[in-house]
């Protein structure tokens, strides 16, 4: 597995951001950072002016949620460290471990944690990612509540056989009497703006395929606290992949106790009549404008579900909504072929056959691999899902 | 060499070539050895064209690193960039031991071995920034570039080590007496297809030398804290092996020799660790101070670098002059500029280019995309 560190000095801020966990997000941006800012793409602009510094989508964060306690502001990473804090915190079986979490990683997703629970807690593996996951199996059923970092969603590979093979299979094969429920598996995922072949892989895809494991995908700070709380106590092994151009660029109001977000259910943000848009990760936040402009250029509504939950996923809550509104567009940032959109596309023409309006549109990358100099190009921007709804209104 | 001014001086030897000692010999350290009746030799002798070959060659390597690292900078070459300044002697001893038609694979700290192995300094940055210039097309960027017998380039650690066995098998089964040398780090030796592949290289004694680039410090964790030990010349157990100092030239070519005449004599493989060391951090990313301390990195640079080791040799054995290692000096810097604006001014590969060379097609095939109306053509 390629290691790269702390690669998101790269993407906005250059500065090291003292991320106690109660202090604040932010820190100061560097010059590095008011760089990017001076520098907005202008999408008229010739290829040669452009330069590709800004995202592909804006975050809007969600709202404070009201009803799981006082909230603090934080990124993603902060929320991720603060679910790992708090599952330290009231589970003694708790570890985590993983290639460089022991100074807090390479996404900082684990600061401060090793100085506050322990070396024998908080530990670095060597370099071997299929050790690190059949390692983590052999910890879960013995007993131990196992977290364990894979520093790229792209280097899982080598791990795949024991994630399939093992860790799926476990309670099956055994009748019950084993199981490796107490293991749970993140990783960061998806495009970042150059990360290029072997770090923007979303390989949920290949793991959907596996009954026997969970496969989870947040959107923001708030949900993937909650989401990753119930991957940890849920009791089967899941994969938990954190979109990694989010980890700083999402901040939200984060409930500082521990909460759960029930997996399996999906969310539907917005409320529409005439098109259902579905997405996980950080694609539900380009949806999210794409929503915004056909209310604005065609008059369509459109209603947004964040799936969460990848595998196993909620068919009612996007059966319904098709019902509801006779179109459906599924986007992904993974290749089309054989992405998880098939898998959708496919279950909900079974359901719906004959509420559909119009065919149901997937919105993929395409069937490349995820190129370096092309990504502006590879990726499924708004542009190219606005011209989807369009035809699928006009179909 | 190539024709050049600088400015309106030239510069002119002192003294004529006849002058200049044609070869001497020169004390190099003594390898350690594990299952090896003898290691290296403990003298090597260089004549002066290699010395000037040798100097040449790490100097341009040394340069073109520092000048990707400027234009990392300067956001000109993006992505990930891993920098091989400070391990020079390694790619050029290496280099200096086998042949052209020999076989080499590495991971993704490649820029110096492009180099060695019949890439130009023009295709090398080009690669770097992404353009069709590039050794790759500009399709593979920093990590990927490849040549006649070099395969890469390769992101994923430890990848390409079963690979240089079975390039290995190739050679052996061809009968053309050519062999692979399958370099890996300090990190990736904890990887188990490492020790998968020892296994069928011994097994089936494959002409391929495994050689461990000893830097100290996988990204940022040092030897101690990832391997149980840290003898990796050892760790190939069944498979005989040579610890070498990684920053000397000759001391990598005289052990290097050694390695080819084990594996061309039908021996099977053997392990050769270089201890090296990296001035630059794991990547562009990492600045390289927080797990290591600047006095450590100074002290290799003023003690061990292999450049000026190399150098030091020549001059106090009247092999060559200051000034004509000067002139070597400004032609590289040159050669390097002229590669450096080349590299910003190529275009970029054109769009068609996404999709090509996924498959072999023939004929053409189309590729789904983003929306089912379109699709893209793959044409090779």
């Amino acid at each position: 597995a390629l290691t790269a560190m702390a690669a998101t000095r790269l993407f906005l801020s250059a500065s090291p951001v003292k991320s106690s966990l109660t202090g604040l997000t932010g820190g100061t941006r560097s010059s590095l950072g008011l760089t990017l800012l001076k520098r907005s793409p202008d999408r008229t602009a010739e290829p040669k002016a452009q330069r590709r510094h800004a995202a592909h989508f804006t975050y809007h964060p969600d709202p404070a949620p009201a009803q799981y306690g006082p909230t603090q502001k934080m990124n993603l990473f902060q929320a991720v460290t603060s679910a790992l804090d708090n599952t330290l915190a009231g589970d003694p079986t708790a570890v985590i471990f993983g290639e460089d979490v022991a100074f807090g990683g390479v996404f900082r997703c684990t600061v401060g944690l090793r100085d506050k629970y322990g070396k024998d807690r908080v530990f670095n593996t060597p370099l071997c990612e299929q050790g690190i996951v059949g390692f983590g199996i052999g910890a879960a059923v013995a007993g131990a509540t196992a977290i364990a970092e894979i520093q790229f969603a792209d280097y899982i590979y080598p791990a795949f056989d024991q994630i399939v093979n093992e860790a799926a299979k476990y309670r099956y094969r055994s009748g019950n009497l084993f199981d490796c429920g107490k293991l749970t598996i993140r990783s960061p995922w998806g495009c970042v703006g150059h990360g290029s072949i072997y770090h923007s892989q979303s390989p949920e895809a290949f793991f959907a395929h596996c009954p026997g494991i969970k496969i989870v995908v947040p959107r923001g700070p708030v949900q993937a606290k909650g989401l990753l709380l119930s991957c940890i106590a849920d009791q089967n092994p899941c994969i938990f992949f954190e979109p990694k151009i989010l980890y700083r660029a999402a901040v939200e109001q984060v409930p500082t106790e521990a909460y759960q977000i029930p997996l399996s259910q999906a969310e539907v943000l917005q409320e529409g009549s005439d098109l259902t848009l579905v997405a996980w990760g950080t694609q539900v936040h380009v949806l999210r404008e794409v929503a915004a402009m056909a209310q604005e250029k065609l008059g369509v509504s459109c209603e947004l579900i964040d799936l969460q939950t990848i595998l196993p996923w909620d068919t009612e809550t996007v059966c319904k909504s098709v019902v509801k509104t006779g179109r459906l567009l599924v986007s992904h940032e993974a290749p089309v072929t054989g992405g998880f959109a098939a898998e959708i596309s496919s279950t909900v023409q079974e359901e719906c056959f004959l509420n559909l309006e119009a065919p149901i549109s997937r919105v993929c990358g395409y069937d490349t691999p995820f190129p370096h100099i092309f990504e502006p190009f590879y990726i499924p921007d708004k542009w190219k899902c606005f011209e989807a709804v369009k035809r699928m209104i006009n179909y | 060499s190539r024709k050049m001014t600088v400015g309106a001086r030239v510069v002119v030897s002192a003294r004529t070539y006849a002058d200049f000692t044609p070869q001497a010999s020169f004390d190099i350290k003594k390898c350690d050895v594990h299952k090896l009746e003898e290691g290296p030799p403990l003298q090597a002798v260089l004549t002066r064209e290699e010395g000037l070959q040798y100097y040449r060659t790490m100097q341009t390597i040394r340069r073109m690193e520092l000048k990707a690292d400027q234009l990392y900078k300067q956001k000109i070459i993006r992505g990930f960039c891993h920098l091989y300044d400070g391990q020079e002697a390694c790619a050029v001893g290496i280099e200096a031991g086998i042949n052209l038609s020999d076989h080499l694979i590495t991971a993704y700290r490649a820029h110096g071995y492009t180099l060695t192995r019949g890439g130009t300094v023009r295709e090398i940055m080009a690669e770097l920034t992404g353009r069709r210039g590039g050794i790759a097309k500009g399709k593979g960027g920093s990590m990927h570039m490849y040549t006649k017998h070099f395969y890469g380039g390769n992101g994923i650690v430890g990848a390409q080590v079963p690979l240089g066995a079975g390039v290995a098998l190739a050679c052996k089964y061809l009968g053309k007496n050519e062999l692979c040398v399958c370099l890996y780090g300090d990190g990736a030796a904890n990887q188990g297809q490492i020790f998968e592949t020892y296994n069928m290289a011994s097994l089936w004694k494959l002409p391929c030398i495994f050689i461990c680039e000893n830097n100290k410090y996988g990204m940022g964790t040092s030897v101690e804290r990832a391997a149980a030990s840290t003898d990796y010349y050892k760790r190939g157990d069944f498979i005989p092996g040579l610890r070498v100092d990684g920053m000397d030239v000759l001391c990598v070519r005289e052990a290097t020799k050694l390695a080819a005449e084990h594996c061309r004599s039908g021996k099977g493989p053997i392990l050769m660790e270089l201890q090296t060391y990296r001035y630059h951090g794991h990547s562009m990313s990492d600045p390289g101070i927080s797990y290591r301390t600047r006095d450590e990195i100074q002290e290799v640079r003023s003690k061990s670098d292999p450049i000026s080791m190399l150098k030091d040799r020549m001059l106090s054995n009247n092999m060559a002059s200051v000034e004509e290692l000067k002139e070597i000096d400004v032609e590289v810097r040159k050669e390097i500029e002229d590669a450096a604006q080349f590299a910003t001014t190529d275009p970029e590969p054109p769009l068609d280019d996404l999709c090509n060379h996924i498959f072999y097609n023939d004929p053409p095939m189309e590729v789904r995309g983003t929306n089912p109306w379109t699709k893209l053509k793959s044409i090779s």
